[in-house]
């Protein structure tokens, strides 16, 4: 699942060293963090969150074929 | 594609400055030497700067490939991809056994990626592209399925006489049911709503 949400950020950004993703797991649903450098915020939310909104719904289809639990993405500085 | 000319106090310090600009790494760069610079007595007398041309050295339409691959590779989806290239229109064709998954309910999948994979092409080009990504030719079934539906609407709308609206669709979906309908005399068509809940509405003509 991070090597997915990886591979639809980094492209997207100037700064690809500086994406992280940290994994929080509890009971029923997992929250993906995502972190990416001050400047590429813009980029991974877009206009109208029409970019955040987009990685989501690959992020959910591919997390309905392999998780049980509810998978969340939160996009944060 | 994009180039920007730079300047330092040596070569290597203006080929640094433009990279930085330009957002890229050296391997992805075409380096022109334009004037070596002099360094001048102590400095300051007679120096020159040295000059640099940077032409950004990265094909978009291999970019933008790369980046689905990579993506459907991390989905677990193995694709090939075929790309055609019209003007300033790029086609993706993605070829798997697994399309279901990236297509999705009503295109949403491969509306999202398709979206995401122009972002990504459009950071190396001068001149705005448009991607399309199609599977297993699902862009012309939409297409077939759409009209069907517009003329059903259509004579719907008409026996009813009243307005009937149709639910959010992406911009291009919603062209094909504009031009669907454009010769009907009978009906007019028009949108409300703002992106991505953008609708289209069919309208009888009294």
């Amino acid at each position: 699942m991070k090597n997915l949400i990886e591979s639809l950020v980094k492209p997207l950004v100037d700064y690809p060293e500086e994406v992280t993703i940290e994994a929080v797991e509890e009971d029923n649903r997992i929250i993906y963090k995502l972190t990416v450098h001050k400047d590429d915020i813009g980029k991974v939310i877009g206009k109208r969150g029409r970019v955040a909104k987009a990685i989501r719904t690959v992020v959910y289809a591919y997390a309905h074929t392999t998780e049980n639990k509810k998978v969340f993405l939160e996009i944060t500085e | 594609m994009k180039e920007i000319t730079a300047t330092g106090q040596t070569v290597d310090e203006a080929v640094e400055s433009a990279l930085k600009q330009l957002k890229i790494k050296k391997e992805q760069a075409l380096i022109t030497v334009v004037d070596e610079g002099k360094k001048g007595l102590f400095g300051i007398f007679g120096s020159r700067p040295a000059i640099v041309k940077v032409k950004v050295n990265i094909d978009p339409i291999e970019e933008a490939k790369k980046f689905v691959k990579s993506v459907c590779d991390n989905m677990d989806i193995p694709i090939e991809i075929e790309s055609v290239v019209e003007g300033k229109n790029v086609h993706f064709n993605l070829i798997s056994e697994k399309t279901g998954l990236l297509i999705g309910k009503r295109g949403q999948t491969l509306n999202a990626l398709q979206s995401l994979t122009q972002q990504v092409l459009n950071r190396y080009t001068d001149q705005y592209m448009v991607v399309v990504l199609d599977a297993e030719n699902y862009r012309k079934r939409r297409e077939e399925s759409l009209v069907q539906l517009a003329n059903r609407l259509a004579s719907k709308a008409l026996r009813e006489r009243k307005e009937i609206k149709l639910e959010p669709m992406p911009s291009f979906e919603r062209k094909i049911i504009h031009s669907a309908l454009a010769d009907n005399e009978k009906v007019k068509t028009y949108s409300i709503g703002t992106e991505p809940h953008r609708r289209l509405v069919i309208q009888p003509k009294f």
